[in-house]
């Protein structure tokens, strides 16, 4: 087993077009249950139906979320799936993240990294996310990402509330001396209404733990659904609003010392000429350890409180190094020039012949367009923090986290522990959007060996947080395209060169393994939208920089949308068509994309004249099976570009839960609109120069437009919601920033040639 | 240093210097307030000083002379506050994580200003940060928040 996981993990990482060594791992690999994780450390009294689900005794029903819960609802949305098939009212339920464990493998993240569109049901597009799918679970990657969890908790998570309630139902019916069909259930309850008798789940349990489960399940119809498709209350509502201590950086254990870190301001560089003379005078310091991981170099500060950690952290002096990457603004945007204008490119859509229709173009049917964004780092709202514990060659953490099963293995090798010994506890997460690698519970496992027998919980400063992320790549989009006679384009050209974000985490997370292939992230966006063009070719360079970058909310699609999107706004005004129409014709083919555009519009009255000074701009993206189209109304005012108004509209096929949805559209949408007004993460002698609040700034709520949201359910296929609000906003924006002022910004961030109120 | 934290008085061994932040959450283990930025520029620690909403990573412990209000004072015998009510029916968090800051903000808006504009809410709200862009919401349950307190008075 151990060797076919260390090939999978090598196929899966590099989320790759080729499918190294082969896709069959064997039925019995695939097919092979893990072991319940529940049945260790039951309580009294209770019962475990599956990984999913125990019952106590005394009624108290578990549901296990395995599913990090950063904001985005998850937690109520997959007990809500157990709920309804075991017909408990979600209130009733206890909703726990339970214990790390392989059984929790999340296969949907990886079924997309399959290089198939969307909409692209093939055979063969098919058999290959199957395979990417199974990979994921022969590793057991316990993961949230890829706006993927609501999908992959679909089926499995209603199922373990179906085959449990079947399990109570049948042992009710032996207690009862009834049919099961008698029976029903409602508030977990086992009812007989003929006789009006009835027994609670939990004085069931016990005998239904001995029941076999059904094969196969029946699950309600969509018809029959009483939770699903309707807006629930959160189950993370009331911690949320009474400050209770639910983060990672709230952990708190007996004897527990506090910590920061100091790393090299110089990525990857091992600091020399150490003076830590300084630091160590500080009151409450209890000790300084060096940091030497593949995430870089620095120091970890141990002290008896917070405050004591960051004076003294600020007070290390070292020579830092010198940068081994291009050290500044312009040395990256040089790079990245030389590489659109000169490296090898992968082809990663190829219709029609591009290259005959470029030739010879007549005057005036040519468009060509460069477009650029910067490194942009994550922000979360809680900066990176662990908590460690290390006590007879044990391993403990406790921090906010979006892979606990890569945590545990990374933190432990960290300190030559194997997985096995390392326990992990998911904690709440204050914001992640793809940030919270396993950097900060590596620091925190090093430091915590260093004092053997206590916690530490190590908490970054927002300095160190911003200058030590793993950031959203720069990129660099190359476009070009002929003109018909009607302006319609009859070739696209689209080109990008961005560093590989999956090459990256390799370099981080395993550094002994080399990345096969073409990352998939790099033209996510890119060449998987639903247009139809004769001539239609995309394709993606890697431009390696050796700087630190990873996923940040919507990946490849947080670029290629704006490059994309902006280069059809483009084509449009050249050719004096409609935006919106011109987008309609080109996906003719392409109903669930042009309903978004139909709805979109509909709601923004896009036809309709505007006053002198305000314009909009509409954009549309499919990412993470979601089709979203944004338009985005803005008005010059004396302080600037206000933004007004943004209407969403999205199709993500079944929607489970309508107020959530809605949420997570407006929260990806603001997160994409703060990047585009203003945010970018520059280079000075290889230092990040922002440093906080001030200089990488987000979306107040001064600034936050009004927003109207629309759901459709058109698509046969379920998508995700994560990611999905992000980058159409920031088209969208850019294109309204064009009809207001007739600059086309072919950069971001905006701010760089229009300011913002 | 004796503090008036949620109107007990407590004694807290720390350096004057030490940000009333830290004092709250590592010292007397008061773990409501949140630290996002260390610089007064984000809102997350907000706690309230004699009823004004001041950050408390930027305040010496040894400078607070008034009664301090942390999230965990403000629910009375174990009811929601009028604000935290209409947190809770808006449905406003999302990760969570700025918003004891943004509920002590809007609390002591409330006080001063029982029906507040659009503008009002601005500018009394411009300091607290949510990065999951709960600000529709929030918006939304100020409003609520100023009709519950009209209602109970």
């Amino acid at each position: 087993m151990a060797d076919i996981a260390k090939i999978a993990r090598r196929t899966f990482l590099i989320g790759t077009a080729t499918v190294a060594g082969g896709v069959a791992f064997g039925y019995w690999y695939v097919n092979k249950p893990y072991p319940n994780p529940l049945k260790k450390g039951l309580g009294k009294g209770e019962t475990t139906f599956n990984p999913y689900l125990k019952i106590a005794a005394d009624n108290t029903i578990t549901v296990i979320a395995p599913r990090a819960e950063m904001g985005q609802g998850i937690s109520t949305t997959l007990a809500a799936f157990v709920a309804e098939e075991l017909d408990v009212p979600l209130e009733m339920l206890k909703v726990e993240m339970g214990p790390t464990s392989k059984a929790y493998y999340n296969d949907t993240v990886l079924r997309e990294s399959a290089p198939y569109p969307w909409f692209n049901d093939s055979p063969q597009a098919e058999i290959l996310r199957d395979a990417f799918g199974a990979m994921s679970k022969v590793i057991g990657l316990q993961t949230v990402g890829g706006s993927s969890s609501t999908r992959d908790g679909f089926d499995r998570m209603r199922q373990a509330g179906a085959a449990a309630r079947h399990m109570l139902v049948q042992a009710a019916a032996k207690r009862f001396g009834v049919r099961p069909d008698e029976l029903k259930t409602e508030s977990a309850k086992v009812v007989h209404t003929r006789s009006g008798r009835s027994l609670t789940y939990g004085e069931l349990a016990a005998d239904a733990g001995k029941v076999s489960p059904p094969s196969p399940l029946k699950l309600k119809e969509k018809a029959d659904w009483k939770l699903l498709g309707k807006s629930q209350r959160r189950i993370d509502m009331l911690v949320k609003v009474t400050g209770a201590p639910i983060f990672g950086i709230d952990v708190s254990l007996p004897d527990m010392l506090f910590g920061t870190v100091r790393m090299s301001p110089v990525f990857w560089e091992k600091p020399s000429r150490v003076d830590l003379s300084k630091a160590e005078a500080v009151k409450g310091v209890v000790k300084i350890v060096p940091l030497d991981t593949t995430y870089g170099h620095g120091f970890g500060v141990i002290a008896e409180n917070t405050w004591a950690a960051f004076r003294a952290a600020e007070l290390i002096e070292a020579d830092w190094g010198a940068p081994h990457y291009p050290a500044d603004t312009a040395a990256v945007a040089k790079a990245l020039n030389d590489a659109i204008a000169g490296g090898a490119p992968t082809v990663m859509r190829d219709e029609g012949d591009v290259d005959a229709a470029l030739a010879g173009v007549p005057e005036g049917r040519l468009v060509e367009a460069d477009y650029a964004v910067p490194f942009l780092a994550h922000l979360t709202m809680e900066p990176q923090n662990a908590t460690a514990r290390f006590s007879n060659g044990k391993l403990e953490i406790w921090a906010g986290n979006q892979t606990p099963t890569l945590v545990e293995s990374l933190s432990g090798a960290a300190i030559g522990l194997d997985a096995k010994d390392v326990t992990a506890h998911t904690t709440f997460l204050g914001g992640s959007f793809g940030r919270r690698e396993a950097d900060a519970t590596i620091y925190a496992a090093i430091m915590a060996k260093a004092m053997e027998g206590r916690p530490v919980k190590v908490i970054w400063s927002r300095q160190e947080d911003l200058r030590h992320d793993v950031y959203r790549p720069a990129a660099r989009g190359r476009c070009r395209a002929r003109l018909g006679v009607d302006g319609f384009p009859e070739a696209l050209d689209l080109r990008v060169a961005v560093p590989s974000v999956i090459g990256n985490i390799m370099r981080r997370a395993f550094p002994s393994l080399s990345p096969l292939g073409t990352d998939v992230t790099i033209t996510q966006g890119l060449c998987d939208q639903p247009y139809t063009v004769p001539n239609y070719r995309v394709s993606g360079i890697e431009a390696d920089l050796g700087i630190p970058v990873g996923f940040w909310r919507s990946v490849g699609c947080s670029f290629n949308c704006f490059f994309h999107e902006s280069f059809l706004d483009e084509i449009a005004h050249k050719s004096n068509l409609d935006p919106a129409q011109l987008r309609r014709r080109l996906m003719k083919d392409f109903p669930a994309a042009r309903a978004v555009i139909d709805k979109v519009t509909e709601m923004a009255r896009w036809d309709e004249k505007l006053p002198q000074g305000t314009a909009k701009g509409i954009a549309f993206s499919l990412g993470f099976g979601a089709w979203v189209s944004q338009v985005v109304q803005v008005k010059s005012t004396p302080s600037g570009i206000r933004i007004e108004k943004v209407w969403i509209a999205a199709d993500i096929g079944t929607a489970i839960d309508p107020g959530i949805l809605e949420a997570q559209l407006i929260s990806g949408a603001v997160f994409g609109l703060s990047s585009a007004t203003n945010q970018e993460i520059t280079l000075s002698g290889g230092q990040v120069e922002q440093s906080n609040f001030h200089d990488f700034a987000a979306m107040r709520i001064n600034q936050s437009p009004q927003f109207e949201v629309a759901i459709l359910e058109n698509y046969h296929k379920m998508g995700g919601v994560g990611e999905a609000g992000v980058p159409a906003a920031v088209a969208a924006l850019a294109n309204a920033v064009f009809a207001l002022t007739d600059k086309r910004v072919r950069q971001l961030p905006l701010s760089r040639e229009v300011s913002f109120a | 240093m004796r503090l008036s934290i949620n109107g007990k008085a407590v004694d807290i061994d720390a350096d004057p210097d030490m940000p009333l932040l830290w004092a709250l959450r590592d010292l007397a283990g008061i773990l409501g307030p949140k630290f996002g930025c260390g610089i007064g520029a984000c809102g997350a620690c907000t706690v309230l000083v004699d009823g004004a909403p001041i950050r408390s990573c930027s305040m010496p412990a040894g400078a607070v002379k008034g009664a301090v209000t942390t999230i965990e004072g403000l629910s009375k015998d174990g009811a929601l506050s009028p604000v935290q009510q209409a947190w809770f029916e808006a449905q406003v968090p999302q990760c969570g994580y700025c918003q004891s800051g943004q509920i002590m903000s809007a609390h002591a808006l409330l006080e001063k200003t029982p029906d507040p504009s659009d503008e009002d809410i601005d500018s009394a709200m411009a300091g607290n940060v949510c990065r999951c862009g709960t600000y529709p919401r929030i918006r939304f349950a100020i409003k609520k928040a100023a009709a519950f307190k009209r209602a109970r008075a």
